[in-house]
């Protein structure tokens, strides 16, 4: 059984005005699954929907066997389904680091002790160990993003979300995050990152291309990146070794349709 | 302007900061209490308070100059509290000019008054955090969840304000930047035009904090907060000894300060029955 399977969910803010459209997918064990498409194409609305800050119009979604329909289970689906937004500042309820990290194993209604270890799994999975008595408001945004997650991991979800939750941080902070997000799926914790960096979107298992509510194309990196034209129409560019690797075979060099960086440095390897 | 963040929280370890923060609040308002019990011409009871303080000083390893410098802070309120007295005051015999030796006597009345209010003050918040603070006051309004006062609530909300403070005020600044780089004017005109000036930054600022409290509360959820049914506490607070020690010196503080007035007044009466 997926971890979450989402079955034809549609959605709508207002009437007669469908936001999302009879969209289906579903997400495995450790699976990295990344939601791309331009502003307005519905990727924070789906975040939405994923752990029921938002209940479909139309169609349900299933999270370890509890329904979407069900109102009695959104509690069992937001644990199981975490959420990180795209401002840090945000999303941190407490001065202390600590504090912060307990909010939501306190709301589970975790004994202390407990909570405790909690705290300590959920910061060592960030690697900010050194910062559970530091103040939010002193770290940088990669670190205040970290925390972030930790307060999100210490639910112990199956599968967490990042909703554009790169979209704010410098390039030290991105590569913060997505050293996280490799670590994290090692556990065996799946990631849907939702984003428009599609240097992100090339490392994830599948790629999901949203517009107008539904999805586009699907499919692995290679599949989506090697649609060139159909993605400039849905006003999205290739990853940067994808766009290098275009102008490489431009001038001769063969490299092939490569999209990711590895791929990339493979095939000039072998071409030397 | 980031130092404005409520109170000036002094950290160490020591004595005072080890206490329980509720005992140190009840601590404090006691002691409040007693200052107030001071009569005045009976200065021997501020002595005794003072007393209290330094020891409390002493204990928390704070520096003199720290606890000094909250006075520093309402040096005007002193000094303005003390002219109202010196010129006013029409009871007693004229010492000087309009200045009678009962306005005098009450002049050093308020201020010492004042001045031992806000070091007792300042010592709390100077050795409890902002969020240890909150939990005390959570953790003294706890029997009033009996009358179905939402005391959990109520803290947290504390909490989330003290936690955007520091993150408010950084808004602020920048929308100040943002609005003189579009020429606003914030620094002439008299005190009227000075605040009009503000209403563009007021705005953004309020329109920010609505925004920011729907993520706030998207984020809550997603953390599967459900108010505080079944909610347990990471901290908890302990009642030691040494809570109760505090307990016993403010509370032989207040009783000295009690048998002192009826001391005083027991001997004047007995001076009156003498002279009868």
């Amino acid at each position: 059984m997926s971890l979450l399977e989402v079955k034809n969910v549609s959605f709508s803010y207002e009437k007669n005005k469908t936001t999302i459209k009879g969209v289906s997918f579903s997400v495995e064990k450790g699976e990295f699954v990344a939601i791309i498409g331009h502003n307005g194409s519905g990727k924070s609305t789906l975040a939405k929907l994923l752990n029921g800050l938002l209940k479909p119009s139309g169609g349900e979604i299933i999270v370890g066997g509890y329904s979407s329909k069900d109102k009695s289970a959104l509690f069992e689906i937001r644990k199981r389904v975490g959420m990180v937004f795209q401002n840090p500042d945000n999303q941190l309820i407490a001065s202390i680091v600590e504090d912060d990290i307990a909010f939501g194993p306190e709301n589970l209604g975790i004994p202390r002790e407990e909570i405790g270890e909690r705290i300590d799994f959920a910061l060592r999975s960030v690697g900010m160990e050194k910062f559970r008595k530091a103040s939010p408001e002193r770290l940088s945004g990669g670190q205040k993003q970290r925390i972030a997650i930790a307060g999100v991991l210490a639910l112990k979800p199956h599968i967490l979300v990042l909703d554009e939750s790169t979209a704010m941080l410098d390039p030290q902070g991105r590569k913060e995050i997505a050293e996280v997000v490799d670590d994290l799926r090692k556990q065996g914790v799946a990631v849907i990152a939702i984003t428009h960096y599609m240097d992100e979107a090339v490392k994830a298992d599948k790629i999901l291309v949203l517009d107008r509510g539904e999805i586009a194309i699907s499919g692995t990196p290679k599949e989506v990146f090697s649609q060139k034209e159909r993605l400039g129409e849905l006003g999205l560019e290739l990853p940067l070794a994808g766009i290098i690797a275009e102008k490489l075979c431009a001038r001769g060099v063969n490299v092939g349709g490569v999209v990711s960086e590895t791929e990339l440095t493979e095939a000039l390897w072998k071409l030397l | 302007m980031r130092d404005l963040s409520f109170g000036s929280y002094f950290p160490a370890i020591s004595f005072v900061h080890k206490m329980d923060a509720r005992a140190k609040i009840l601590i404090a308002v006691a002691y409040m209490v007693a200052v107030f019990l001071v009569t005045a011409f009976h200065f021997l009871g501020f002595g005794a308070c003072l007393l209290f303080v330094l020891i409390a000083t002493i204990a928390a390893k704070v520096p003199f100059k720290l606890v000094l410098k909250s006075i520093k802070t309402i040096i005007f309120f002193v000094v303005f509290s003390a002219v109202l007295q010196l010129f006013f005051n029409k009871s007693g015999t004229v010492v000087f000019w309009v200045i009678t030796d009962v306005g005098l006597l009450n002049a050093g009345f308020i201020i010492a008054r004042i001045i031992l209010i806000v070091l007792g003050a300042s010592l709390l918040t100077l050795t409890t955090s902002p969020v240890e603070l909150a939990d005390g006051i959570e953790g003294i309004l706890y029997p009033l969840k009996w009358i179905k006062f939402p005391v959990h609530e109520f803290a947290l909300i504390m909490s989330i304000a003290l936690r955007f403070i520091p993150t408010l005020i950084d808004e602020t600044d920048r929308i100040i930047k943002a609005q003189k780089a579009r020429g606003a004017d914030f620094e002439s005109g008299n005190i009227f035009k000075r605040a009009k000036a503000l209403i563009p930054v007021l705005i953004p600022l309020l329109i920010s904090s609505f925004r920011r409290a729907d993520e706030l509360a998207d984020a809550m959820d997603s953390r599967c907060y459900a108010g505080s049914k079944n909610r347990t506490k990471y901290k908890k607070m302990h009642f030691t000894l040494r809570d109760l020690l505090g307990v016993i010196l403010v509370a032989g503080l207040i009783v000295g300060i009690v048998f002192l007035n009826n001391f005083y007044l027991l001997s004047e009466l007995a001076t009156i029955a003498g002279a009868l």
